[in-house]
């Protein structure tokens, strides 16, 4: 309720709060952020400073502008008797106010310019991160000399019932994902993006990383933070329905709490290489099938598999048809359509989950109970 | 020949076959005013959704739908055709010609708008629902991934284009070949030049846009792979033919409104326009950076930095003339004797709001920082005051300023004034937080958003309520102006109004100038 009659009070003063809100940043009270956060780089910090720059200069000649046009109005109005001048040209103030703009503009220029230079450096990195944008969630794969490459997929971790207002939102509603990208801090790491389906562009404010994401190319960036922390971000270009519900957190932490996190992620590899040979019950498949529909399919085709974006899973064809009909669409996915390839995105372990659990739940009843080596066998067999 | 007709026709036919460009500018006017309620509607729409955080009104892909269509309506819909309209009323009269040049083909080029746009609305009661890729439709958002819709979409679009050809090829063959003995390019009013200029451009750029959605027919229905990245094609190409019309489509939707400004405020000023000449010449380097511009829309798609520092250059650049344009505009207020009539206060808005936009728009230039405003609120904002403050208050400026002419009977001043206020209020509560937002990283065309953005937004929506009320205000004071406004009959409506316009009897007979007027060798341009 308090926080509700705040809000309230702030609506009403709105247009006062818009011209103190930035005094009352200062003063460290609680308003919402009215300016570019410098971040947390190097870059991130010139970005903010030459965009402070440019909004001083434009203020200036702002004040100067208005000033004379409001001195104008004020004093030069009919109603005050004031004869009108016949004045209509003069060709040395017009050369002077084509001058002094432009030579403004070079000066606007120069650290624009150093600025960009430094933005497009993506020379000496000691981390390589390929970014792929899906609809709609991110993946992350850590490019490792060794070989041994971890990936995993990001996904927003706001259920429905916040976003549907069923619930109560949560501190960093929309802005949380089930799996951060992890960086050290103080390592320059070189960002590869690019994407799977339609564009996507991944941005997160703080670090001053924006970078389109584009099917059939691989853009370059990078970033190096300098402090440890949680920084949130999102796509940043229109990629369809979830355009809104694909956010990025990147967990910045120490060089060695970095280590750890990657011998875990290893170690976790492993261990679905392990699950790849182990035989499910049809309760476990349909438990582990659940969480990976809630994930991966729910978006388009429904909680109820009634569908939505995608066609209905509850009696369709394809999940009350042949398996191997229904791995196929599961692994390679329909092509011209929204339902993308999952094979890439799913382990094994993981489609034999969901493939068993969309052939038995929704009234579908098929009975059907696919193991890991099932998918492995199809994908071989294809 | 004896039997001369003076009068229009009566009835529907009357609509259907004029060849008037008093009558085609009409119905563009009005047309365009239906476009600007629907798409302002949709607007409403998208404000009510984003008013709280959280899914309340519709859900996400119907809300992409409403931002596709709201942007298509507003910049092809209402935008566009209503300065078509306003030069279909006073090029001729402002050159001392009779009609358009083309006439035939004029009202050809109107009534192939209205099926279109019908066309294009009903997509939204089609399968998969109405192109919901946004108003720029990148691919392979709007080829591979677009609904069924795309297709009449395009054929839309094809159409549009069509008629802006054609109504651009009219205007350019009237200026060329239709001013009045003595009305010698330099002594054209400067709302005529820019239309020249605009129509140029159009007749340059609505190809591109031809072209560029054929290339998407033709990946979407016959196996091609322009966009597509798997088939050898490349999806960066769409977006570099798109913005090479995108961007001097702005300048289109732009440099009409400069010249609306250029003709209200010497009027209201009593004094003429400063800087006749460099107005002429500043509307040109405009049209010329139009063309060699494009990519600044485009830096974050990973050009190479040489491509990024050549666009950053040259739209900095344009800034040199838009400053020309507004230092000669207030010059012109200066030392005159001002009154502030509702034209006038619009065009002052335009002035105050445009300078802003103009500001936020030399911010965006500069590339690095473009990297964090890019494809956010703070983009919105930006193109909503050049827009909206920019486009829609020099046409409302304008309606109040030629009104009167056209019909011989005077607004409701009071309530003109009121508009303004509760427009220019209401505009401002909506657009200005959005900078703030924008720049706190809120990415735009999101359906919901995350809880720091709440405040700023449920102002914006407010705002954007305020404004899209004051509008039923305005539709209110033309219609009763129209119906039972105070008659006049003075020729020249407006003290300071200079201009051929002003010079025909009021209300404007349906045949103006059928003898050429004589216009006085030193007798300087309006």
């Amino acid at each position: 309720m308090w926080f509700e009659a705040k809000r309230l009070l702030k609506l009403a003063l709105g247009p006062v709060l818009m011209l103190t809100s930035a005094a009352a940043m200062a003063a460290g009270t609680e308003v919402s952020q009215v300016n570019m956060s410098p971040g947390v780089t190097e870059v991130g910090q010139q970005i903010y400073d030459l965009h402070m720059i440019i909004l001083g200069i434009c203020t200036i000649i702002g004040i100067g502008v208005f000033g004379v046009m409001f001195y104008s109005i004020i004093y030069h109005r009919k109603s005050r008797g004031f004869t009108p001048a016949t004045f209509h040209e003069s060709t040395k103030v017009e050369i002077l106010w084509t001058v002094v703009p432009f030579i403004i503009l070079i000066g606007m220029a120069v650290p624009a310019t150093s600025t960009l230079v430094a933005l497009y450096d993506v020379e000496d990195a000691e981390l390589d991160v390929l970014i792929t944008g899906y609809q709609w969630k991110w993946k992350y794969e850590y490019l490792d000399e060794s070989g041994e490459n971890v990936s995993f997929f990001s996904n927003l971790r706001t259920p429905q019932s916040e976003i549907y207002n069923a619930e109560e939102k949560g501190e960093h509603y929309l802005l949380e994902v089930d799996e951060p990208l992890v960086l050290p801090v103080d390592t320059k790491v070189r960002l590869l993006v690019t994407a799977n389906d339609v564009l996507h562009s991944w941005w997160v404010p703080q670090l001053a990383v924006k970078k389109d994401a584009i099917p059939g190319f691989i853009n370059e960036t990078w970033t190096k933070a300098t402090e440890p922390g949680i920084y949130r971000g999102q796509c940043a270009e229109l990629c369809g329905k979830d355009h809104g519900f694909m956010p990025i957190v990147v967990n910045v932490v120490s060089k060695e709490e970095y280590a750890q996190w990657l011998d875990t992620k290893q170690a976790e590899a492993a261990e679905i290489k392990e699950l790849m040979a182990k035989t499910f019950t049809l309760d476990e498949q349909m438990e582990r099938g659940k969480a990976v529909y809630t994930q991966s399919c729910l978006a388009c085709h429904g909680a109820n598999g009634e569908g939505g974006v995608g066609t209905a899973i509850a009696g369709s064809p394809i999940a009350t048809g042949e398996l191997a009909g229904h791995l196929d669409v599961g692994i390679n996915g329909v092509p011209g359509t929204a339902m993308q390839a999952f094979g890439g995105q799913l382990n094994d372990v993981d489609m034999a989950a969901v493939i068993t659990y969309q052939r038995n739940a929704f009234n579908n009843n098929m009975g059907d109970l696919v193991q890991p080596i099932d998918v492995y066998n199809h994908k071989k067999g294809q | 020949m004896g039997d001369h007709h003076h009068g229009p026709a009566q009835g529907l036919s009357r609509w259907l076959f004029t060849t008037n460009h008093k009558d085609i500018g009409t119905m563009y006017l009005w047309f365009s005013f239906a476009m600007f309620l629907l798409g302002g509607f949709f607007a409403m729409i998208i404000r009510a959704e984003l008013f709280q955080p959280g899914m309340q009104l519709v859900d996400p892909a119907f809300f992409n739908q409403m931002t596709t269509l709201h942007g298509l309506i507003m910049v092809f819909g209402a935008i566009m055709p209503s300065f078509v309209g306003l030069a279909n009323w006073l090029i001729p009269m402002m050159i001392g010609a009779p009609d358009m040049a083309l006439p035939r083909m004029n009202n050809w080029s109107f009534w192939i708008l209205p099926p279109t746009f019908l066309l294009l609305a009903s997509t939204l009661f089609m399968e998969g629902g109405a192109p919901a890729f946004g108003w720029t439709f990148y691919a392979p958002l709007s080829t591979t991934y677009a609904p069924p819709s795309v297709t009449f979409f395009i054929f839309s679009v094809h159409v549009l284009g069509l008629s802006s050809i054609m109504g651009s090829i009219n205007i350019i063959a009237t200026v060329m070949n239709m001013r009045a003995p003595g009305m010698t390019y330099m002594k054209m009013p400067l709302f005529v030049w820019t239309w020249l200029i605009t129509a140029f451009l159009l007749v340059a750029v609505m190809p591109v846009l031809a072209g560029a959605v054929t290339m998407m027919l033709m990946d979407i229905h016959f196996g091609t792979s322009f966009f597509s990245a798997a088939g050898g094609g490349d999806p960066v190409l769409f977006q570099h033919v798109f913005w090479f019309f995108g961007h001097p489509e702005v300048y289109i939707i732009i440099l009409p409104a400069f010249g609306v400004v250029s003709q209200i405020i010497p009027a209201f000023s009593r004094k003429p326009l400063f800087g006749y000449d460099s107005m002429v010449y500043a509307t040109a380097s405009i049209a010329f950076l139009s063309f060699i511009v494009w990519a600044h829309h485009m830096y974050t798609v990973g050009m190479p930095i040489a491509g990024e520092l050549f666009f950053m250059y040259a739209t900095m650049l344009i800034a040199v003339p838009t400053g020309v344009k507004v230092f000669n505009w207030i010059t012109t207020m200066w030392r005159g004797a001002l009154t502030f009539e509702t034209p006038m206060l619009f065009c002052i808005g335009f002035l105050v709001l445009f300078t802003i936009g103009g500001f936020t728009g030399l911010m965006l230039s500069i590339a690095p920082a473009d990297f964090q405003y890019h494809d956010s609120y703070f983009v919105v904002a930006h193109f909503h005051y050049v827009m909206v403050a920019g486009a829609v208050f020099s046409m409302t400026a304008a309606i109040y300023y030629w009104l009167p002419k056209w019909c011989g009977r005077m607004y409701n001043e009071a309530m003109g004034k009121t508009h303004f206020w509760i427009s220019f209020i209401g505009f401002n509560v909506t657009f200005f937080p959005q900078h703030f937002v924008g720049l706190a990283g809120m990415p735009r065309r999101i359906p919901d958003y995350a809880l720091q953005f709440t405040d700023f937004n449920m102002m914006s929506s407010i705002g954007a309520f305020i404004y899209g009320a004051s509008q039923i205000l305005f539709l209110y004071n033309v219609i009763a102006t129209i119906v039972s406004g105070k008659p006049i009959s003075d020729e020249k409506v407006w003290e300071g109004a200079e201009g051929l316009e002003w010079t025909v009897a009021t209300p404007a007979p349906y045949h103006t100038f059928e003898t050429p007027p004589k216009i006085d060798p030193a007798h300087a341009h309006s």
